[in-house]
C-alpha cells in the first residue's frame, strides 16, 4: 500500500434513497475510494448526532451523513430535522477543537448512484488533506478524554 | 458487550456470489479471520459458500442453526434489499426468528465498487465485523399483520386508471375512481384514430368510459382531487375535494339544454387544445362521462356581474344551483393506484420552430383535434385560417425530446404518432408530407409494419434534427410559405424545404404537478417528475410505498397498450393484497419507555405522522404504533433516551460502529 494517510469515513445512509444509490453504484460497477463504511438508517431523521460523536471517538477520521433531498424524504420532511441537527452538530464540533469539515451532509436520491460516488470520492480527498484525527487515542478505557500525554505516560 | 446474558452463538456465512464477489474479495480469508477474530463477539461458526441464496447455501444455514443452536446469523453477501427476505426466511424454518440475521454488503458495496483485492478484503472484514456487533444486539421480533380494507382509490380517469378501476371492481371490490377534469378519458378522449390500427379512438374508448360510469363498483368522483392522504398500506383515509359543479348531479339528465342556451363562449384550452371553443355551462365533449356538465365559474357572467342565469331558467329539472360550495369528503380505502398521466411538453420552449409566432405551425394535440371529426375543423386538415387545405405538410419529431435542452429521454410515441399524422394528411387531403426524424423508433408489435406502410403512401422522409422553420423567404418558392431548414444527414447536405402547415410532435412531460402528487402520497419521483417504480424491469407497478401502485404514464412515456397492461397489472397486484386479507409489515416502530420519559415533549413536534401523543394527566408520551411509520426520528432526539426504535436501535447502530472500526483499534493496540 501506498505511504499516503489512508482515513477511515462512517457514512450514515437512508434506507430510501443513498443506500439505494450506493446500491446503484455497485450494480453499475461504478468505482470509488474504499475508504468509507456504510451504515443504514430507515431515515436521515434517525441520525443521533450521538451516533457521530460515537464514531469519531471509536477511531473515524471523518463522518458521511446523506439522506433524501429536501422535500424528497419518504417520511415527509425528517431530512429537515437531520439537517438542523446537522449545522448544529456541526458547531458543537467546533466548540469541542475538531475541524467541523470533518462531517458532511449530503443528499443523494436513489437515482444519484454517480453523485454519491462523486460525493465520497470528493469527501475522502477531503479528509485526508485534514489528516488523521486519532480521537480513540485519546480516551481511556471508560471513555472519557484525557489528555495526550498522559495516555503516553500510561502506556509507557 | 452484554456480559451478563448468555453468549450469542453467531454463524457467518460469506458468499462468493459466483465470482462476483470472490474476484475482489478473497472470500476464505474473511471467512477465516470471523472464525478467529470475532469469536470473542460471538462467532461459533464461518463458512463460505459458492452461491448462499441458492437452495443448498440456505440448507447450510438451516442445518447450523439446528444442529449447532446458533441464535444469529450474518450473511456476507448482497444488499439487503435483495435477498434479506430469503436469508431471513432461512432462519425462520430452521426455527430461529427472522429478525435475528444481518445481510453485510459485501458486493454492493464492496467486491463491485472497489478494485485492490487487498484493500477489500480488508474492508469486507470490517463489513462483516460491523453486522456481528450488530446482530448480538438485533431483538426478536413479530411481523406486523394489519387487515386490509377491501376498497381502492384510483386516482387519475386516463385510460390506465379507467382499465385499472374495471379490473378491480369486475372482480367485485369497491372502487372510488377519482379525475380532476369534467369527465374522465384523459389524453385518448381528444384523439381521432389510433395508431397502429388506426381504429378511431372514441369507438375503443367511449364503451370503457361507459362501463366505468355505470359499473355498481365504481364511485366516479369527477371535477375532484385529493387533498389529503393518511394511514399506510391497508388502512389509508383519503381527503377527496369535490369542486362545485353548479348542477345538481341528482336532479341533472345531461340534456345539454343549459349548455345551448348559454349565451357565452370561451376558448376551450384543454380539450380543444385552443383550437375550438366551448360554452360557460359545459362538457368537455360529447361522450363525456359523467354526462353532467359543469358552470365554468371564473368565466360565468353570473359569478362576473350577478346577472344571466339563463341556465338556470332553461333546465327542466331545475339542476342549476349557483350556491354549491367545495365539498370535502374523507374515504378509507387499502389501496391507492396513481394514473395521473403525462402533460405535454410546451412547443413555444423550443423558439426557434416558430410555434405561437408563425400560425401555420401547429403542436400535435392541436393536430389530432382538428383530426377529429367532432373536432373545431370537424375532422377538415386546414391552416389556421380555418378554410385552406395545406399543399405541403413538415412534419417534425422529437420536439422536446431526446434534447439535452429540453429533455433528454424519448418520448417514446412520436415516431408512430407523426407516422400516424402523415398517413392522415395523405388520406384526408393528398398533399406532400415531409417527415423530419432523428431516428425511426417503431420496435412494438405492427408498429414498423405501419411505417413500411406510410413509405409505400408516399410520405418523404428526410433523416436530420430540424435547425428552424421560419417565414423569410430566400426566393419566389419560398415566399409565402413556412421554410424547414434542415440538414439531410443522409444526402449529407443542408436543405430548405418550404410547406404550407408544420406540425411538431410534442414529446411527453411528467405533470406540472407530479411532484407534489408524489409528496401527498409519499412515493418517489425522479428528477424530471416521472414516479419512480420499486423495481424497473421486476416491479414497474409498485412504488417503495407499500401499498400504491404506479400505472400508465405517470411513470414515463408509453403507448396505449402500454398503458393499458399496466392499469391491469397494478389492479392484479391490488386485488392480490385484498384477497390476502392482511399485509405484513416488518415490525420497525417506535415505542416510549414510560418510565424513562420525562415528559419533555421534544418529541412531539417531530413526527409527521402525529403519532406521538403526550398524556397531560401522568406527563408522558406515548407513540401509537398504527401510526408510527418507523423513520426514527424520534428515536433519536429523545433527550431522556427513552424512545426505543426496533430494528434500529441505538445499541444496534452503536454496536455496528464498533464493528466497522475494530480493524482501526485493533492496529492502535
Ligand atoms: C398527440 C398524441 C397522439 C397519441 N396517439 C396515440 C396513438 O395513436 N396510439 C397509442 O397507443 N398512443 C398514443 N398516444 C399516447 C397516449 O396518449 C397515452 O399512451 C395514453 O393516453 C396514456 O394514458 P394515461 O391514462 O396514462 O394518461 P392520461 O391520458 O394523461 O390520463 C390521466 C388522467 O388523470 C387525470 N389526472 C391527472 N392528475 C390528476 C390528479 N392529481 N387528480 C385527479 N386526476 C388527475 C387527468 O385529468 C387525466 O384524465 C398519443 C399521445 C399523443 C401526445
Ligand atoms: S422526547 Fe423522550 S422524554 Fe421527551 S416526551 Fe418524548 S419520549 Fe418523553
Ligand atoms: S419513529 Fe417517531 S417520528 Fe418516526 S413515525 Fe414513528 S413516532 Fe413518528
Ligand atoms: S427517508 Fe431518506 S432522508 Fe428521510
Amino acid at each position: 500500500m501506498s505511504e499516503q494517510f489512508e482515513p477511515v469515513i462512517i457514512g450514515f445512509t437512508c434506507n430510501w434513497c443513498s443506500y439505494r444509490a450506493a446500491d446503484l453504484a455497485g450494480t453499475a460497477r461504478m468505482k470509488y475510494a474504499p475508504n468509507v463504511r456504510l451504515i443504514r438508517l430507515m431515515c436521515s431523521g434517525r441520525l443521533d448526532p450521538t451516533f457521530v460523536m460515537k464514531a469519531l471517538a471509536t477511531g473515524a477520521d471523518g463522518v458521511l451523513i446523506t439522506g433524501c433531498h429536501p422535500g424528497e424524504c419518504h417520511y415527509v420532511e425528517q431530512n429537515y430535522k437531520a439537517l438542523r441537527r446537522y449545522l448544529l452538530l456541526r458547531r458543537v464540533l467546533k466548540g469541542m477543537g475538531i475541524a467541523p469539515e470533518r462531517v458532511k451532509l449530503v443528499w443523494a436520491s436513489a437515482a444519484e448512484g454517480t453523485k454519491l460516488t462523486n460525493e465520497i470520492n470528493t469527501f475522502v480527498e477531503e479528509i485526508r488533506a485534514l489528516g488523521p484525527l486519532g480521537w480513540n487515542k485519546k480516551l481511556a478505557g471508560n471513555g472519557h478524554a484525557v489528555e495526550e500525554l498522559a495516555v503516553e505516560e500510561v502506556a509507557a | 458487550m452484554s456480559a451478563e446474558t448468555k453468549k450469542p452463538k453467531v454463524g457467518v456465512y460469506v458468499c462468493h456470489c459466483g465470482t462476483n464477489i470472490s474476484h475482489t474479495v478473497d472470500v476464505e480469508q474473511v471467512r477465516d479471520w470471523a472464525e478467529k477474530t470475532l469469536g470473542a463477539e460471538g462467532v461459533v461458526i464461518s463458512r463460505d459458500y459458492k452461491f448462499m441464496c441458492s437452495s443448498l447455501g440456505q440448507e447450510l444455514i438451516e442445518k447450523d442453526i439446528k444442529e449447532m443452536g446458533l441464535d444469529r446469523v450474518v450473511v456476507a453477501a448482497c444488499s439487503p434489499h435483495l435477498h434479506e427476505m430469503t436469508f431471513r426466511g432461512a432462519s425462520k424454518r430452521a426455527g430461529l426468528n427472522p429478525y435475528l440475521t444481518e445481510l453485510a454488503s459485501i458486493r454492493e458495496q464492496v467486491s463491485w465498487v472497489h478494485t485492490d483485492k487487498e484493500v477489500a478484503t480488508e474492508k469486507a472484514k470490517a463489513v462483516v465485523a460491523g453486522a456481528v456487533e450488530r446482530v448480538v444486539q438485533n431483538e426478536p421480533l413479530e411481523d406486523i399483520r394489519v387487515p386490509i380494507h377491501p376498497d381502492t382509490l384510483v386516482v387519475g380517469g386516463g385510460i390506465a386508471g379507467i382499465q385499472a378501476a374495471l379490473e378491480i371492481a369486475n372482480a367485485g371490490f369497491k372502487v372510488y375512481l377519482v379525475e380532476r377534469e369534467p369527465s374522465i378519458g384523459g389524453h385518448m378522449a381528444q384523439f381521432d384514430k389510433t395508431f397502429p390500427t388506426l381504429d378511431c379512438a372514441a369507438c375503443i374508448l367511449t364503451p370503457r368510459m361507459f362501463e366505468a360510469g355505470m359499473h355498481p363498483n365504481i364511485e366516479l368522483l369527477t371535477w375532484s382531487e385529493v387533498t389529503n392522504v393518511a394511514g399506510y398500506v391497508g388502512n389509508f383515509t383519503v381527503t377527496i375535494k369535490k369542486k362545485p359543479r353548479y348542477v345538481i348531479e341528482e336532479l341533472c339528465t345531461g340534456c345539454g339544454i343549459c349548455v345551448e342556451k348559454c349565451p357565452k363562449k370561451v376558448v376551450d384550452d384543454v380539450y380543444e387544445a385552443g383550437l375550438g371553443y366551448r360554452k360557460v355551462v359545459y362538457t368537455p365533449f360529447a361522450q363525456a362521462v359523467p354526462k353532467y356538465p359543469v358552470i365554468d365559474a371564473p368565466n360565468c357572467t353570473y359569478f362576473q356581474k350577478g346577472t344571466c342565469k339563463a341556465c338556470e331558467k332553461f333546465c327542466p329539472t331545475n339542476a342549476i344551483d349557483f350556491n354549491q360550495k367545495e365539498e370535502f369528503i374523507n374515504v378509507e380505502v387499502g389501496n391507492i393506484i396513481l394514473a395521473t398521466g403525462y402533460d405535454l411538453f410546451d412547443a413555444r420552449r423550443v423558439s426557434n420552430y416558430g410555434y405561437g409566432r408563425l400560425a401555420n405551425v401547429f403542436t400535435s394535440i392541436e393536430f389530432e383535434r382538428m383530426c377529429n371529426a367532432a373536432g373545431p375543423t370537424s375532422g377538415n386538415i386546414v391552416l389556421r385560417d380555418g378554410k385552406t387545405q395545406p399543399k405541403s405538410v413538415g412534419i417534425i419529431h422529437c420536439v422536446g425530446s431526446r434534447d439535452k435542452n429540453y429533455n433528454n429521454y424519448c418520448s417514446s410515441i412520436c415516431c408512430m404518432q407523426s407516422l400516424k399524422f402523415a398517413h392522415l394528411v395523405k388520406e384526408r387531403t393528398g398533399a406532400t408530407v415531409y417527415d423530419f426524424y432523428i431516428d425511426m423508433r417503431t420496435p412494438m408489435k405492427a408498429y414498423d409494419e405501419f411505417y413500411q406502410r406510410v413509405m409505400d403512401e408516399g410520405t418523404l422522409f428526410v433523416r436530420g434534427k430540424v435547425a428552424q422553420v421560419t417565414n423569410a423567404a430566400r426566393n419566389e418558392h419560398e415566399e409565402g410559405k413556412l421554410i424547414i431548414q434542415v440538414e439531410d444527414t443522409l444526402a449529407g447536405k443542408q436543405r430548405r424545404i418550404p410547406v404550407d402547415m408544420v406540425v411538431l410532435s410534442t414529446g411527453m412531460e411528467p405533470r406540472h404537478d407530479a411532484k407534489e402528487t408524489s409528496h401527498l402520497f409519499g412515493i418517489g419521483c425522479s428528477s424530471d417528475g416521472w414516479f419512480t417504480e420499486k423495481h424497473p424491469k421486476l416491479d414497474p407497478i409498485s412504488t417503495m410505498t407499500e401499498g400504491i401502485m404506479i400505472a400508465g404514464t405517470a411513470t414515463g412515456p408509453k403507448d396505449i397498450p402500454a398503458s393499458v397492461a399496466q392499469g391491469a397489472a397494478a389492479a392484479a397486484r391490488v386485488l392480490d393484497k385484498i384477497l390476502q386479507k392482511e399485509v405484513v409489515l416488518e415490525p420497525i416502530k417506535a415505542s416510549v419507555n414510560q418510565e424513562q420519559c420525562s415528559g419533555c415533549r421534544i418529541c412531539n413536534g417531530l413526527c409527521p405522522y402525529n403519532a406521538i401523543l403526550f398524556h397531560e394527566d401522568r406527563m408522558v408520551s406515548e407513540i401509537n404504533p398504527a401510526l408510527c411509520q418507523g423513520c426514527g426520528t424520534c428515536v433519536a432526539a429523545c433527550p431522556a433516551g427513552a424512545i426505543n426504535g426496533t430494528g434500529f436501535s441505538n445499541a444496534q447502530i452503536l454496536a455496528q460502529i464498533d464493528g466497522l472500526l475494530m480493524d482501526v483499534n485493533l492496529a492502535g493496540a
